[in-house]
């Protein structure tokens, strides 16, 4: 289990990333936290030609909060976010669902948007971005653009990032006055969430987030709804998501969790 | 910027416990593989290369890190702590360590090093944690020999005297 | 709660005057450890020079080898060899195989893999990097075959056979009798039975396999270092292989051992690959096996299919029992398998007093990794059954499962005791170990805890088991396998040869050296407790090393860690060898002190006068003397330098002409019982308390007794709610990451209530017994137990995946609303993705045809594609080397169109291999128009993904193959209409390196 060969390149600038992604596409990966991309490259699934190391540019690093967004920098660690004052207070949702993202020796190195551009189904911060409906910051070396949360993910592991683009960071949305619930169901604690949920209260009822399900993370609006009207409707969703077995969770199981935890939590936010 | 091409060796220099250390990596080259194999710190153990395991668990410049998801070249200009460098001398234990022999939590040993890393950082930020906030940092360390519990233990007791030791000091 | 628990371990009381076994003394190993100082393996500097190994392994279950390319291999910088089946053959010969049977096992496949993880070939290289550059260079074609993966779809006729050499899958059947089981059945009121499928599992230690080896062409002799944990047996198997006479393998252990639990007994096949490497490279090579090299292939323990029936009495009393069991040893009978069946011949009827006794055994070889020790080691798959079924006859009598446990526990009168199987139960008092459990452990208030629990309709149920636990083993038990005209023939084979070095210097300094191989279990300090109190000096003052050399050191078959055999067996020949050369201080010191020998005692560091302790002198006085002054010792007290005791205890004798075997030598008694709760929503099972008694016979160092225990426990609860080994129908591996393996943390194991009760061994030095294996068989069952009272149902498996629950506890679920999506039923374990599809493209069916079988346009779409080659009109090979994301490798392939129905429809079917695994899929496409000009295609596939995509991404697959194959067809279909947008390629080869892209970050 050792790496392939690949250049190690040290970015001091925003730029040196720009032109490593520009000059070798596909052939180069963005390395942050490396929670997830060096497991893969020990394990030889990945075999980039080139490693960009983004850990040392301090531009990237900040938490800012401009009115009602906040934005993230790519550089932003899981730790730095769960350690900054405001986060509770400005983001509850991401301050109930950090601490359910692996372990605090995976949390002190991983990063929010490494987490986000690995995609994977079950992991929380797509999921939360998603809930929130956040927005992620791309850019190559000729422009930036700015995608909705709902249009990034595109299927397990897979976004609507091209191989040239950094993202650069996140915006997420300050929700005034909203209440928010999490809860995931795992093997073990800071396991991948077999399904991981939140709910939130919006101006016209409640939303609900669901992840570890379908490819995408995947949330819905609703009126407020009660009793069998919102059973019905968690049914139905649980069915949408096109439930899947694996080794540790059957379809049924996971639609049974939909179903049980979406009312618990809507519960919760509505009370 | 710094590019280190694929097929050479870098230079990669660092402190380790305190000490400046350099040795030659190729870009590829593991922390974990680093330490052990050039550096001769054979105290970091590994057990999966994958990140689950925690038997590779040390401190670079402050943060938990898995050295087996690190690359050397990463950690240029760092400071890095290893279980080497726990003891306050070669012939005497520190508190922690301490408390681990007295409390029975290591047999193999071979997780020990990365759960005494985690247990060193945190109780440094943390000076009184309850049974439960233990339990959850140490889930991310795997133990087959022990059962934790002796493990969850030594830590409440060394972060007692710890803070106990403190006092005196502040008090005196 | 994990304060008190600890606190009776801690409490050193170092009064001077009480021995020193029973103390929970400091460990001697814990400094080093605990700074960084171990001295594992891959710790270890090796000769300059030394080389790299690597293995290339199988990713099918079962397939013929059709040709190996290693020309790329050999080619790459640094590579110095490239070893293949037929390289090792060239050096080696076949491992013994257990039973008598024209088979062989290679630790290398030969012409045919039968296992997913099956070394393939060895590549030796200056690194391990370049080794692992140069593997993915090798170029294996396979022809697959038929897999079988389950026990008794193994027995069926018509399935896939393994080994020409055994009839069907079935490697050995032997059926026993004892007492008058037919006669017990029929004249007993009830009959009870019970199917069990106990699963795989594996104690998985931290510290993964590790050899280096070295060979010396002038002698014709190897020098080996492994993590190896004995049973040394296994030396001749593998000098033996490496056909060399045993004095010309050296084989050494390591200071230090990152924990084994049975495991590390199966890094043998390892040392003869690597040996064979060395040898044909003429160079040092060292191996460290990777994590995901483990998991797939060290070894497993045995999965075993279980039908038990109990002939047994209105109250409960079991009259006789009927055992079934179909043992599954994997793909190979590698030495010293098939003992997890028989070691616990003789404990057949486990705590219980019964007399008739029928079994059927039966071992069958599957396409699963070859098994081997495990703690517990076979006793867990016999509990498991027993157990139950004792729960299933309480249930069924109306009786309380707890009476019916001691309505048949053996009586305390009647030790020692020898069961209808042959065992020779050396001491205990059951009645009185359960009454203690259940006072200490407080039962009645547990049950009131069950009652509140249920009352507010919460999930909770109480599980009990009473186990007994062997230890010691008998090296004879294994031939209970053979019929006792066979074993007349192979010589006799018993007893459990144990060895102790005691040595003295020439300052009278202490050291100890046994063959005991320790990994973790302290066996350096209890050692110095045991010798200390024989000389009357302090732990401090021994120094013991337990590291092994089989060139220099007293060792026997018997030597190693394994079958809890060392508080029994080692620290009790090591206290023999300690009073035998005191034996001879004594006589020395008489004669010096003018006393008899009779009067001499040891005591704080002197050799004194009973009568007249003043009358003394230092011990490391006399304990020089041999050295410096022999001429002035008594005639009669021959020198005491150094004395090796070798200990075999006559109780362990070959199994007799009616198969009875005793085979262990000493057996603990543990009772447990646990209160357990299932969650409504998760169904998960969380552990309310878990009270565990222990009667191991004396303990000698309390501490580490609770450290076993605790550690077996946190085992076995992997083992009952987490831990499977787990297997596609096809043979793939399921698990091969520890992110699937998944193994208890600190947030999943609460701490047991242990007790214990000492009733002395007869037949040990020390009174001790062993106490390393018994939860991993108590455990299980109790956890099963306490789930089925819980739930109220029948049957259990393990492991208790809450998902496997969701029917028992919410019976149908609420189904898809009117009109809504629909889920078709997925067998478990079919692991055939399917799915379908549609896709508008702009021209006409005609054009569209003629696109799907123009190979020029299958090049254009497919990406990386150098090259597709036509063989037929319908039939395309192709090499490609894909890039898709962060992947790329290289794949080769082969795609063929059936059932062409231009330009309606087509079929395609075809597979693609490359390093990262393989696949095969088989897809209907058809076309229509669409009424515009343009077409409606629609496809339905159905594919399968295996190797190491497998079995480290399994979660991803079909999702990411739905998404492959559907990009595929948009990408078709934009190229129909002339939009030219690169996709994905129908191929199986883009799918998977996209497939394989997905998964290496999962944790
Ligand atoms: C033991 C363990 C348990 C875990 N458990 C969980 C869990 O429960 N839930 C969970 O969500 N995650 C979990 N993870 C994964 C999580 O820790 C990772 O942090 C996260 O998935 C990736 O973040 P990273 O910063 O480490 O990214 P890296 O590993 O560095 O990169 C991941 C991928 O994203 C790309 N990338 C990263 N940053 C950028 C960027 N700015 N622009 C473009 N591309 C980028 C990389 O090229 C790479 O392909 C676990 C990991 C481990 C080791
Ligand atoms: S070796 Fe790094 S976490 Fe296991
Ligand atoms: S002490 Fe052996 S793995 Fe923890």
């Amino acid at each position: 289990m050792k790496p392939p060969a690949f250049d190690y390149l040290r970015a001091e600038s925003i730029g040196d990333v720009l032109d490593g992604l520009a000059q070798q596409g596909g052939d180069a990966r963005v390395l942050a936290g490396g929670q997830s991309l060096m497991a893969m490259l020990n394990m030889r699934l990945a075999k980039p030609k080139l490693l960009i190391d983004i850990m040392r540019l301090e531009e990237l690093r900040k938490i800012q909060r401009k009115g009602d967004t906040v934005i993230i920098g790519a550089g932003v660690r899981q730790a730095d976010l769960l350690a900054w004052p405001d986060l509770v207070d400005a983001l509850p949702l991401v301050a109930l669902a950090l601490p359910w993202v692996g372990h605090m020796q995976t949390r002190s190195r991983g990063t929010i948007c490494g987490s986000l551009a690995h995609a994977d189904p079950s992991a929380e911060m797509p999921l939360t971005l998603v809930a929130l409906g956040g927005e992620v910051l791309l850019r190559n070396a000729k422009r930036r653009r700015r995608v909705a949360a709902k249009d990034f993910f595109a299927g397990m592991m897979l976004t609507a990032r091209s191989d040239d683009e950094l993202i650069e960071g996140i915006s997420l949305p300050v929700i005034k006055g909203s209440r928010a619930a999490f809860r995931e169901v795992a093997r073990r604690h800071g396991d991948f969430a077999i399904v991981a949920c939140a709910a939130m209260k919006t101006s016209t009822g409640v939303r609900l987030a669901v992840g570890g399900v379908a490819d995408v993370p995947t949330a819905r609006d609703w009126p407020r709804l009660e009793g069998s009207a919102l059973d019905d409707a968690l049914n139905a969703f649980a069915y949408e998501l096109g439930a899947r077995d694996d080794v540790h969770a059957t379809a049924r199981y996971r639609r049974d969790l939909v179903r049980m935890i979406g009312r618990d939590l809507i519960g919760e936010v509505l009370q | 910027m710094t590019r280190l091409k694929a097929d050479a060796r870098h230079s990669v220099r660092f402190s380790l416990n305190g000490k400046l250390v350099e040795g030659e990596a190729e870009p590829r080259m593991l922390l974990s593989d680093f330490l052990r194999h050039q550096l001769g710190a054979t105290g970091t153990h590994v057990g999966c290369e994958h990140g689950v395991c925690g038997a590779c668990t040390i401190i670079v410049d402050g943060m938990l890190t898995r050295s087996c998801l690190t690359l050397a070249a990463q950690v240029e200009g760092c400071e890095l702590r290893t279980v080497e460098g726990l003891a306050p001398s070669a012939d005497r234990l520190g508190v922690l360590q301490q408390a681990f022999r007295r409390n029975h939590a290591l047999q193999c040993g071979f997780c020990t090093a990365g759960i005494l890393m985690s247990l060193d950082h945190y109780l440094a930020g943390n000076p009184t944690p309850t049974e439960a906030e233990i339990r959850d940092l140490l889930s991310g360390h795997i133990c087959r020999c022990t059962g934790y519990t002796p493990i969850i233990q030594a830590a409440l007791e060394a972060a007692a005297e710890l803070a106990s030791s403190k006092k005196e000091t502040s008090d005196a | 709660m994990v304060q008190a628990a600890v606190q009776s371990a801690n409490s050193v009381d170092q009064s001077d005057d009480r021995p020193w076994v029973g103390r929970s003394i400091e460990r001697v190993e814990d400094a080093a450890l605990l700074s960084g100082g171990g001295r594992f393996i891959d710790d270890l500097g090796v000769a300059p020079g030394t080389l790299h190994a690597t293995i290339l392994r199988s990713p099918h279950a079962h397939a013929d080898i059709l040709s190996i390319d290693v020309e790329a291999a050999k080619r790459l910088a640094g590579v110095a060899a490239v070893l293949t089946g037929e390289d090792v053959k060239a050096v080696t010969t076949t491992l013994v195989v257990g039973v008598k049977a024209p088979v062989e096992c290679w630790p290398i496949a030969m012409d045919r893999v039968r296992y997913v993880g099956e070394p393939v070939a060895v590549v030796v290289a200056t690194d391990r990097a370049r080794a692992e550059d140069a593997a993915e260079l090798i170029n294996v074609e396979y022809r697959p075959r038929g897999a079988v993966v389950d026990p008794l779809s193994a027995l069926v006729s018509g399935v896939p056979v393994l080994h020409d050499g055994f009839p069907g899958n079935l490697a050995s059947e032997r059926a026993f009798r004892y007492g008058d089981p037919e006669k017990a059945f029929a004249e007993a009121p009830h009959r009870f039975s019970i199917d069990i499928r106990y699963p795989r599992n594996s104690c998985t230690p931290i510290e993964t396999y590790g050899v280096v080896a070295s060979h010396d062409a002038g002698e014709d002799a190897y020098e080996v270092l492994a993590n190896f944990q004995g049973p040394f047996s296994i030396h001749t198997v593998i000098a033996r292989a490496l056909k060399v006479p045993g004095n010309r393998l050296r084989l050494r252990t390591p200071p230090d051992s990152g924990g084994s639990f049975g495991v590390k007994q199966g890094v043998f096949p390892y040392i003869v690959l690597i040996a064979a490497a060395a040898r044909v490279t003429g160079k040092p090579v060292k191996w460290i096996e990777d994590r995901l090299e483990h998991l797939t292939a060290s070894v497993s323990a045995t999965n075993r299919a279980t039908t038990l029936s109990a002939a047994v009495a209105a109250d409960g009393k079991i009259l006789a029992l009927d055992w079934d069991q179909v043992e599954d040893c994997g793909a190979h009978l590698r030495a010293p398998e098939p003992a997890t069946l028989y070691r616990m011949h003789g404990n057949m009827t486990g705590a219980y007093d019964v007399r008739h006794v029928k079994i059927r055994n039966r071992v069958v070889v599957t396409n699963k990794t070859p098994t081997g020790l495990n703690r517990g080691f076979g006793g867990p798959q016999v509990y498991f059954a027993l157990e139950r079924l004792v729960q299933r006859i309480a249930i069924s009598l109306g009786l309380d499962p707890l009476d019916v446990i001691t309505r048949n526990l053996i009586d305390a009168g009647t030790f020692p005791y020898r069961t209808a199987t042959g065992a020779l139960l050396d001491s205990g008092n059951y009645q009185e170990a359960v009454a203690r459990a259940v006072a200490q452990g407080r039962l009645a208030e547990l049950k009131a805890r069950r009652d509140e629990a249920r009352a507010q309709g919460r999930l909770y149920g109480i599980g009990f088991t009473a186990v007994v636990e062997p230890s010691v083993s008998n090296m004879g038990y294994i031939t209970t396998v053979l019929t006792a005209a066979e074993r007349r023939k192979a010589g006799p084979k018993n007893g459990a040869q144990a060895t102790a070095t005691v040595g003295l210097d020439p300052v009278g300094s202490v050291t100890v050296h046994v063959a005991s191989v320790p990994q973790g279990q302290g066996h350096r300090t209890v050692l110095s407790q045991v010798v200390a109190d024989v000389f009357g000096l302090q732990p401090k003052d021994i120094r013991v090393n337990t590291e092994i050399d089989t060139a220099k050191d007293a060792w026997s078959i018997a030597s190693g860690n394994y079958a809890s055999r060392f508080a029994a067996a080692v620290a009790g020949t090591a206290k023999l060898a300690a009073e035998r050369v005191a034996g001879r201080l004594a006589r020395i010191a008489a004669s010096q002190l003018n006393v008899e020998a009779a009067d001499i005692v040891f005591a704080k560091g002197f050799v004194a006068s009973k009568h007249n302790p003043e009358n003394r002198i230092a011990f490391s006085r006399v304990a020089a003397l041999s050295h410096w002054s022999p001429g002035s010792l008594p005639d009669d007290a021959g020198q005491t330098i150094r004395e090796t005791v070798f200990w075999t205890p006559p109780e362990l004798t070959p199994p007799d002409e009616d198969d009875r075997i005793n085979s262990s030598l000493c057996h603990g008694f543990i009772f447990d019982f646990c209160g357990v709760e299932i969650d409504r929503t998760t169904l998960e099972t969380r552990i309310d308390r878990y009270v565990t008694m222990h009667d191991c016979g004396t303990i000698l160092h309390p501490g580490m007794v609770n450290g076993q225990i605790r550690g077996g426990f946190a085992q076995a609860l992997g083992a009952a709610l987490y831990e499977e080994y787990a297997y596609a129908e096809d043979g793939s591996f399921l698990t091969g990451t520890l992110a699937d393996y998944l193994l208890p943390t600190t947030t999943e194991v609460p701490e047991p209530e242990i007790f214990h009760m000492e009733t002395p061994s007869p037949f040990t030095p020390l009174g001790a017994k062993g106490v390393g294996e018994g939860n991993c068989m108590s455990t299980p069952v109790c956890l099963a137990n306490a789930v089925a009272d819980a739930l109220g149902v029948a049957d259990i498996t393990l492991p208790l995946v809450p998902a496997r629950l969701a029917e028992l506890v919410r019976g149908d679920e609420p189904p898809p609303p009117a009109g809504g999506a629909t889920t078709a039923p997925v067998r478990e374990g079919d692991r055939r993705l399917r799915g379908e599809g549609q896709a508008s493209v702009k021209g006409a069916p005609e054009q569209v045809w003629a696109m799907l079988l123009d190979p020029a346009t299958l090049q254009s779409v497919i990406p990386g594609c150098q090259r597709v080659d036509k063989i037929t009109d319908t039939h395309f090979g192709a090499d490609v080397t894909l890039g898709i994301g962060p992947v790329s490798g290289r794949y080769r392939a082969d795609v063929e169109l059936f059932d062409l129905d231009p330009p309606r429809a087509v079929t395609l079917r075809g597979g693609a291999t490359g390093a990262l695994g393989f696949g095969n899929a088989e897809g209907r496409i058809t076309l229509a128009p669409d009424g515009n000009g343009g077409t409606k295609l629609a496809y339905s596939y159905d594919a399968a993904i295996g190797g190491k995509v497998a079995s480290i991404g399994g979660r991803l697959l079909d999702g990411a193959t739905r998404v492959i194959i559907g990009q595929f067809f948009t990408a078709l279909a934009r190229k129909a209409g002339g939009g030219g947008a690169a996709g994905g390629g129908f191929s199986l080869f883009a799918l998977l390196a996209k497939v394989a892209s997905l998964f290496g970050g999962r944790r």
